[in-house]
């Protein structure tokens, strides 16, 4: 007698099925043939057209100067370290003061109207306010209030992203949280849960899954506005960049600061598109539609 | 030839589940078949495989005298002429009654919208929905919602209509209007693939009954023969089972 394990493992591919697979086998090589094909065209003419222009050689001068890239190199190094650090707290700070505001908006009652409000006012005006406007006010205001007192350039600079993001952040919460069914409130609300256990236990777990690939999305674009506190005089990869620039007169350094910061968003971009990726496999059931 | 579906050895594998182990069946012209067996027995399954949303790991599915199976087949060409109906009625939330079920018709078979809608009116109205056509499908009961599904998979004359379980979702008072609508498509003469749990309306309306176990086609023949004296103890099982609920 066959189990059916047995029976499933004696189930061979008829032919007809080999030659289908054979024939899908040689429709992806060619597809992947014509893919390259066309990159490779593609970079040549691209490539063509750049290098035959006739300012290259001074362009190639002033930007592409691999001398001045590898001395600019450690300063940056050094500069982005602080954009680290500061990328490092102001995630932490946004995290708090954007579930905080997102909290504060859902709040049903009367009674919370003075937060709800507090919390409506403080993502409109972040939200339009210009990042850089935001650390000018935080980075010249504060010190002002206090004469006496020094505060750190990066720190100041900290509060401001901080202050934009989680404007930015707790709406795309918000958004997460009412996208949750009203039945699960309903269900929680009925197995006796008060409205905070509700929001804790089931609306946000379920509203973060859902906002997930936005919220890296902020991510990666805080990732690079924590150069912006370079205008306060905060020495990180771009003021660096900057002073080298300013000694050399060659911009150099800059485009290695840019592609710096492109090298640390990188695993954050393809780790964001890897989580989307599996979130909407795992919604499909499977199926190639 | 007057087979509209032919499955010669169809196969599909989840990973190691073995789903369908070698299914073979023929549909012909005007024939209602209805498909019963336990959740799990590949019933669905096997209807993803005929609509091409599940690839099949082995054998051919001829669709009036074409492999669709082929590696080579427009996947799109072969979907638009079979129509499917979906126990979820999976209507556009976005799109007007009318627009829903004339979108194939406009967007995939290039027929005239002015013509489309008039067809579209004319089918809604014969099954009672005349006057939904402006409405929503959020504004529509759930039999209602099923209907113009229905109405939907039917408007550009698919050769084949797929039905997968389409009253399991609803209220029992809603399920009767939706099957006189499957009754009243037999009598035009479609041809009809359907899953179902509703063993009387299978008696009644059913040319053949299939019934499914463990990914294969167990017994098969008249409605009569299957309900009256199915002769597999896996048969005789199940339906005592859902006769005695």
């Amino acid at each position: 007698m066959t189990t059916d394990g047995a029976a499933a493992t004696a189930w061979q591919p008829s032919e007809l099925e080999l030659e289908r697979r054979e024939f899908r086998r040689r429709a992806s090589g060619r597809s992947v043939l014509v893919a390259l094909v066309s990159t490779v065209l593609f970079a040549v003419v691209a490539g063509t057209l750049v290098l035959t222009s006739p300012g290259w050689e001074s362009v190639q001068q002033a930007f592409f100067n691999p001398e001045i890239a590898w001395e600019s190199l450690p300063k940056i190094l050094e500069g982005l370290w602080l954009n680290i650090q500061v990328l490092f707290f102001a995630t932490i700070g946004v995290a708090i003061i954007g579930t905080l505001l997102a909290v504060m908006r859902s709040l049903r009652g009367p009674v919370f109207f003075p937060l709800r409000a507090i919390a409506t006012g403080y993502t409109d005006l972040f939200r339009g306010l210009p990042v850089l406007i935001v650390l000018y006010l935080v980075g010249f205001g504060i010190p002002a209030l206090n004469p006496t007192t020094r505060f750190p350039a990066a720190l100041l600079g900290t509060i401001g992203i901080m202050l934009c993001y989680s404007a930015y952040v707790a709406e795309v919460l918000r958004a997460g949280m009412e996208a949750v069914h009203p039945s699960q409130r309903v269900a929680a609300r009925s197995l006796g849960l008060s409205h905070a256990q509700t929001l804790r236990l089931v609306v946000i777990p379920q509203g973060l899954r859902k906002v997930i690939p936005a919220l890296m999305n902020d991510f990666v674009s805080m990732q690079k506005d924590v150069g912006l506190i370079s205008v306060l005089g905060a020495v990180d990869a771009i003021r660096a960049a900057q002073i080298v620039q300013a000694s050399t007169y060659n911009f150099t350094p800059y485009v290695v600061a840019g592609l710096l910061f492109v090298a640390l968003s990188f695993p954050m971009i393809r780790l964001t598109d890897h989580i989307s990726a599996k979130m909407a496999a795992r919604e499909q059931i499977g199926g190639t539609v | 030839m007057n087979a509209v579906l032919e499955l010669h050895d169809v196969h599909k594998l989840f990973g190691d589940n073995h789903v369908l182990k070698g299914v073979d069946l023929e549909i012909a012209t005007h024939e209602v078949v209805v498909l019963i067996g336990a959740s799990g027995s590949g019933k669905s399954t096997l209807m993803r495989t005929i609509n091409l949303i599940e690839r099949v790991d082995d054998g051919r599915i001829v669709l009036s005298g074409d492999d669709i199976t082929d590696p080579a087949a427009d996947v799109d060409k072969v979907r638009a002429r079979i129509g499917v109906v979906f126990q979820h009625f999976n209507l556009f939330p976005h799109m007007k009654v009318i627009d829903n079920v004339t979108l194939a018709a406009r967007k995939v078979h290039g027929m005239d919208p002015a013509e489309a809608k008039a067809k579209g009116v004319d089918l809604l109205t014969r099954f009672g929905l005349g006057d939904k056509v402006d409405e929503y499908p959020d504004r529509l009961s759930g039999g209602q919602q099923q209907r113009v599904a229905i109405v939907r998979a039917i408007l550009t004359d698919p050769e084949l209509l797929l039905l997968d379980e389409i009253t399991s979702a609803l209220d029992p008072m809603l399920v009767g209007e939706v099957l006189d609508l499957v009754r009243s498509l037999k009598d035009q003469g479609s041809t009809i693939l359907m899953a179902t749990h509703e063993m009387s309306f299978a008696r009644s309306v059913a040319d053949r009954v299939v019934f499914m176990h463990q990914g294969r086609i167990l017994e098969q023949g008249p409605p009569e023969e299957i309900f009256g004296s199915p002769r597999e103890a896996a048969t005789q099982e199940f339906l005592a089972r859902v006769t005695h609920r």
